[in-house]
């Protein structure tokens, strides 16, 4: 980064590793896959010039383990991908999340399903990021809509990774992955970065998995000199296998309570002409830039619509959804998929207004054209 | 009054459309107006229909797609064809001499020797993009885009060697506008 100028013209992409070093990553491990391949390259120039280390592995599966790896050795770990990739990622994901390793994935979406449309947009991984991996499990997904955003979400992600102890995931897309627009960059003194918490006391009295009040327990890096076991199995307080069904049944409980009973802090979302709107577009990522023009060009004709933008897709932001839905007499969700946020939102806010789905899987972007057909076309 | 400009360039995978966008882009920071580059990408590497995307605008800018432009290049017959039915009816189209223009229509129309005069005056057809550019600037004007700032992105942009003939490209592209 230049000092004296603050700013530049970047890919999203390009913006995500910006991000992520300025959050102190120091590890990345992927395998390219159109549309994330820039922040693999990217990383592979700038991690060596900070000291730290990049890995082209031959897959995803082992992607994914290499940056658990990395974690546990102390380093800020990041991998990125895109479907195909990420469908690979997802029983090593399931990994990091019981054994509670900070780590940040990336998926910059691309048509699915399979090798689907690779250079084309879509956002056809809402559902998977929640549920790809097998049980019950805490996640962390957040979803940019600017070159911006993307800098500062990836800085986000590693945070609460760190402070929570689990992996997050940065769910893009192609519209947001490749647009180039300004980034400003933020002066390091003014980014809030979060190291994960470290045991206090003795390597002898260390026991690995034993939480604090916090629910997270403190995290030693392999080769400091303190030793434990890190196992997928369920375990006790020292790390080791356990079949006793309480011990079982309240690890998962703590995995997950971590982060969904601190919601309120992972919470990040925008309010577009909300104050009086009676008809809602909910949208995120690339399509939420398509509602917002919409949300304008309908202002222009004198109609009540605003636009709910959750930035935190998973934990689900069923407060403010609940909220929205007390106010509005009608909600929209627009994405480029058939609908598998609309499902949440429906969950929700359905009993008390309708919920109708705006869906576009054609590799392109919705345009503003798109909703605002959908909205007045539901109206006459 | 400038107040949004959406611009597409089109040509053929190669021609180096896609850093002829991001060069004008990258002039509109540099001026302190907002701008967005999208690009369609097509599995396509040279050959291939190519196609870019700049938007700039006074306000802030949402949507990233151009829908339809106000001033469309055509490098080929083939990129013509395909995007000619896009552009604005009060808009610019910019092509190469060499393409036929088939369609009737109220836009301005400036069919320019841009492939000819990089391979003749300039020696590479490499650098048909930055004639264009150049052509583009010139419609764009100075009024939006102080010219020491085309001067200083372009030069940002291309590789070092290559910069003094990228410049005389430049030159070369706004007099095929002004004469």
């Amino acid at each position: 980064m230049n000092s004296e100028k603050k700013y530049k013209l970047l890919q999203g992409n390009e913006a995500c590793v910006e991000g992520a070093l300025a959050a102190g990553m120091r590890f990345f491990a992927g395998y390219p896959i159109t549309p994330s391949t820039e922040i693999a390259e990217i990383s592979a120039q700038k991690l060596p010039q900070l000291g730290g280390k990049f890995i082209q592995m031959e897959d995803e599966l082992a992607s994914m383990a290499a940056i658990i790896g990395g974690s546990l050795a102390g380093l800020k770990s990041m991998t990125a991908t895109s479907g195909p990739g990420f469908s690979l990622m997802q029983e090593n994901f399931g990994y990091a999340a019981i054994t509670e390793i900070p780590c940040v994935i990336v998926n910059v979406q691309r048509g699915g399903p399979s090798t689907g449309l690779p250079t084309s947009p879509a956002q056809g991984e809402i559902m998977q990021a929640k549920w790809g991996t097998h049980g019950d499990h805490p996640v962390v997904a957040l979803t940019p809509n600017s070159v911006q955003e993307t800098y500062e979400y990836a800085i986000e992600a590693f945070n609460i990774a760190e402070k929570y102890r689990t992996p997050v995931i940065l769910l893009m897309d192609e519209t947001v992955g490749h647009m180039r627009e300004k980034l400003q960059f933020k002066d390091p003194s003014e980014i809030k970065v979060v190291n994960r918490k470290k045991p206090t006391c003795k390597p002898e009295e260390y026991i690995a998995y034993k939480p604090d009040e916090d629910m997270i327990p403190p995290m030693a890096s392999f080769g400091e000199g303190y030793r434990y076991h890190v196992t997928g199995l369920t375990h006790d307080e020292t790390g080791f296998p356990t079949n006793n069904n309480e011990i079982s049944g309240k690890l998962v409980q703590r995995i997950v309570d971590k982060v969904e009973k601190n919601i309120d802090d992972i919470t990040f979302y925008e309010e577009y002409k909300m104050e009086d709107a009676e008809i809602v577009i909910v949208a995120f990522g690339g399509v939420s830039r398509a509602a917002k023009s919409a949300v304008d060009n309908m202002r222009n004709n004198n109609i009540k619509v605003g636009m709910f933008r959750p930035i935190t897709i998973w934990p689900f932001l069923e407060k403010q959804i609940s909220a929205v839905s007390e106010k509005a007499k009608e909600i929209y969700v627009a994405e480029m998929n058939l609908g598998q946020y609309f499902i949440e939102v429906d969950r929700v806010a359905g009993k008390k207004c309708p919920v109708k789905k705006i869906n576009k899987i054609t590799g392109e972007l919705i345009t503003p054209k798109e909703i605002s057909d959908a909205v007045m076309g539901g109206r006459e | 009054m400038f107040d949004k400009l959406e611009l597409r360039l089109s040509g053929s995978g190669g021609q180096g459309v896609i850093l002829a966008a991001i060069i004008i882009a990258d002039a509109a920071i540099e001026q302190g107006i907002n701008a967005i580059q999208t690009q369609s990408y097509g599995p396509e590497a040279r050959g291939g229909s190519s196609k870019a995307e700049v938007i700039i605008s006074k306000d802030e800018i949402n949507f990233p797609k151009v829908t339809t432009p106000n001033i469309l290049l055509a490098l080929t017959q083939n990129s013509y064809d395909k995007y000619i039915a896009t552009l604005d009816k009060n808009g610019i189209l910019v092509v190469d001499e060499s393409v036929d223009i088939v369609h009737d229509a109220p836009y301005t129309i400036y069919s320019l020797p841009i492939l000819e005069t990089a391979q003749n005056k300039l020696g590479t057809h490499m650098v048909s993009n930055i004639v264009s550019v150049g052509a583009l600037y010139a419609l764009i004007g100075e009024d939006v885009i102080d010219k020491d700032i085309m001067l200083k992105s372009i030069t940002n942009r291309v590789p070092p060697v290559t910069v003094d003939k990228n410049i005389s490209a430049f030159e070369e592209g706004i007099k095929l506008i002004r004469g």
